[in-house]
């Protein structure tokens, strides 16, 4: 038990400080960031698994993000079936012109090993299968995106439950990155990082501008969810006796019978908002108990104290005949499928894909300075880290504002500078991130909680 | 005379286009380059570095401009070159001081360095937001164009004009004053080659008695200069946006490792080439194929290889065909 004080300690202070903001500033409020905080969580145990126990950097967090999210449309959207009849049949085939290109290549490879003309025939391939697929795919994209932009234009999903897509976002994802872990993982660790952003940085954009696939910028609406909708619960005729009964000695003060019915039907507005945060909260709280009892075993287990050790000494584990690319790759598959379902699990929760709002600074370096802050090598701290950065990020602008007010209380209430000031409050959740940042890196640099390495 | 009109066309929207942008990375591609080889970490706080000179440069400019100071026919923002430089270096002193001295003094792994840049980039980012706000702002004065396309068409009596925007001629002869300067400092004085030393072989630079803060000043000095007028360049040509100087940051990254990181010559060749790869990859060449073919052959589509939305991903596809097959870079780098 002594072991676990600092984090039960550390996680007391971060339910108050949710619960807080609920007593301060509303419940609906207080679940949206917890939520919010549960999510992060689950891509900090993703970047955790990278980072904590192999030491990879990975700054493509926000392509994985991104994928997941993707997963979420084209597995829960009904399918739009005159897209598929205007391009269906084509677009399939540019999928088999893929196919046969991949193939042919692998034939080549392995045909040709010491042919001078072998980098010369796979690029006429590559160039070749390229102009294939732009003249069969280029009508048949136009075509699709012209039915009904104003709804659909793209070809829509398999009409699956939602949380079949949360799966299938986690293998999306994986399949990224292996795809990306076979091409730079050679690579050393800062140019990792860049590469991997970079690479984050192409898929967004195919995501962005392919509006056949995704909508693109013109984004995804009114997505399913797995929790019941709030106008339902509005209806029916339960949740509203639940509602009278939970708020039933402030309802009887009420004497005229209007008035009460109002109220009741303000609470139940409110009230029906909460249990469908609520229904989300328990959803993200499952996932997150059960990613951490996974890593957790998975963390002592001896193929954890393998993956630390070569982390830790590559060259030293490499002699002892651990294959250090193999475990790698793994390693940072295992962790984009991780960010993936958080991406679907975001998307799921929003109710909506835009891809315009995935951006670096949001779900890359924000997500590294929860990893950091919280504690590398820890998946409690990762946990912790998503959290108390999440919380920080989203409260920053009131504490702010609240600071500034104390500061410059001596300033008359027109004067420039206050104004200003006031006016810039929301940007100072960038100082504190960074300051945060900063500080947690020059003083505490193994995070709030340090990684522990358990002796057998 | 179809020809010409073609060879012009393409000047107009693809070369002198990719020459200034290609310039304007380039800038930046180097300053990364230096704090890489020298510093020894990859710098993330590069784009809002830049985007702090040049804040300080737009504030200047508004100020000169309502007392009344301008440079004639010049962007105004060229005076204000040196006080903007001058409040930069200050500033990455400062951060150097405050942060990076830390790691570097304790050697750290240039994961940590660059984990700590994250840190600055976030802090920097702040600091510019809350002096001058997200918003965009144009600061562009003085004379816009040196040659308009109509006054090209009545001198040559040909149907394509070619515009030379006056912000394109100051990027790319401010770019080529500094690159070689920089150059001849790096290459003749004692200070750069004592720089180049202690890039290569820190340990034997030390032993020899160079003494590493003055290298470490200098090296923020030229940082200083580069990122300064590398963003304010940026700015008068296009716009001064804190959001895009960030992003600027990946194509500026892409450059310097595609020039192979470490190596000055090659990050300022590899900016050229990213540029470039960008505008050609993604321009339209129906006018000019229909200038050149005859009628019968005239193409009906764009004749665009990729659509403009992919011009960062076209930067970014180069860079990993790059990695995977000369990952030192097409000039070799760690070398400076």
């Amino acid at each position: 038990m002594k072991n676990y004080k600092n984090i039960i300690a550390a996680y007391s202070v971060m339910i108050f400080l949710i619960l807080l903001v609920g007593v301060f500033q509303s419940w609906s409020i207080a679940l949206t960031i917890l939520n919010y905080c549960l999510i992060s969580a689950v891509m900090t145990i993703g970047a955790n698994i990278q980072w904590g126990y192999a030491g990879l950097i990975n700054f493509g967090i926000m392509g994985y993000t991104a994928l997941g999210g993707l997963a979420v449309v084209l597995i829960s959207e009904a399918p739009v079936l005159e897209a598929w009849e205007a391009g269906g049949l084509e677009l399939v085939l540019c999928g088999f012109v893929i196919l046969i290109m991949i193939i042919l290549i692998k034939l080549l490879v392995s045909r040709f090993k010491q042919s001078k003309n072998k980098k010369y025939i796979i690029s006429f391939v590559i160039v070749t299968g390229l102009l294939l697929i732009r003249l069969i795919s280029s009508p048949a994209i136009e075509s699709i995106e012209s039915i009904d932009p104003a709804k659909t234009g793209f070809l829509g999903g398999l009409g699956l439950p939602v949380l079949f897509s949360w799966i299938i976002g986690g293998l999306f994802a994986a399949g990224l990155a292996y795809i990306v872990g076979k091409v730079a993982l050679g690579l050393r660790a800062d140019y990792l990082a860049i590469a991997t952003l970079l690479i984050a940085e192409i898929v967004i954009s195919v995501i962005k501008h392919e509006d056949w696939l995704s909508r693109g910028v013109k984004n995804v609406i009114g997505l399913k969810r797995p929790a019941p909708y709030e106008i339902d619960l509005q209806n029916s005729q339960w949740f509203v006796n639940l509602v009278e009964n939970f708020h039933s000695t402030k309802l009887n003060l009420i004497n005229s019978f209007s008035e009460r019915q109002d109220s009741l039907n303000q609470l139940v507005i409110d009230a029906s908002s909460i249990y469908v945060k609520l229904c989300f909260t328990g959803l993200f709280l499952g996932v997150v108990i059960l990613l951490l009892i996974l890593t957790q075993r998975a963390l002592y287990s001896p193929w954890g104290r393998k993956m630390r050790a070569i982390r830790d000494n590559e060259v030293s584990a490499s002699a002892m005949g651990k294959n250090i690319v193999k475990e790698h790759l793994l390693i940072f598959v295992l962790g984009s499928a991780v960010v993936g379902l958080a991406g679907a699990m975001m998307v799921t929760n929003d109710g909506l894909f835009t891809p315009g709002s995935y951006r670096p600074m949001r779900y890359t370096f924000v997500i590294w300075v929860m990893v950091i802050v919280g504690g590398t090598g820890n998946n409690f701290g990762a946990i912790l880290g998503g959290f108390v950065v999440w919380f920080l990020w989203v409260q920053a602008a009131p504490i702010a504002l609240f600071l500034i007010n104390l500061f410059t209380t001596h300033l008359p209430e027109t004067s420039e500078i206050r104004v200003h000031l006031i006016n810039s409050a929301p940007y100072f959740r960038f100082l504190i991130i960074g300051i945060g940042l900063l500080i947690i890196m020059r003083y505490r640099p193994q995070g709030i909680l340090p990684e522990k390495i358990v002796k057998h | 005379m179809d020809f010409l009109n073609a060879i012009i066309l393409i000047c107009n929207y693809t070369i002198l286009p990719a020459l200034t942008y290609g310039s304007q990375l380039a800038l930046g591609a180097i300053f990364v380059t230096l704090i890489y080889g020298i510093l020894r970490f990859a710098n993330f706080a590069t784009g809002d570095m830049m985007s702090f000179g040049t804040m300080f440069s737009v504030l200047l400019t508004y100020y000169f401009q309502s007392i009344g100071i301008s440079f004639g026919i010049l962007p105004t923002a060229l005076l204000t070159i040196p006080f903007a430089v001058f409040m930069m270096i200050f500033y990455m002193l400062t951060i150097d001081k405050l942060v990076f001295n830390y790691y570097r003094v304790k050697k750290s792994p240039p994961v940590q360095l660059a984990m700590v840049s994250v840190g600055v980039m976030f802090v920097t980012q702040a600091i510019i937001r809350i002096i001058i706000g997200p918003s965009d702002r144009r600061f562009l004065d003085g004379e816009k164009f040196i040659l308009k396309a109509s006054e090209f068409k009545e001198m040559t009596g040909l149907n394509e004009g070619l515009t030379i925007k006056t912000t394109q001629i100051s990027t790319i002869l401010i770019t080529i004053a500094v690159v070689s300067l920089m150059f001849w400092f790096l290459n003749k004085t004692k200070t750069g080659k004592s720089m180049r030393a202690y890039s290569d072989n820190e340990d034997l630079a030390l032993l020899s008695g160079i003494d590493p803060k003055k290298i470490v000043l200098i090296t923020w000095i030229i940082a200083g200069i580069l990122a300064t007028i590398g963003g304010i360049l940026y700015g008068l040509d296009k716009s001064y946006r804190p959001f895009v100087y960030f992003n600027n940051m990946l194509p500026i990254f892409a450059a310097a490792i595609v020039g192979g990181i470490g190596n000055p010559y090659g990050a300022f060749l590899g900016g050229y080439v990213i540029a470039f790869a960008e505008i050609f990859l993604t321009y339209a060449y129906k006018k000019f194929f229909v200038y050149l073919l005859p009628d019968f052959l005239e193409p009906s589509s764009l004749v665009q290889f990729l659509s403009t939305d992919y011009k960062f991903a076209i930067s970014f596809s180069i860079l990993v065909i790059v990695l995977l097959f000369k990952p030192s870079g097409i000039f070799e780098g760690k070398k400076i």
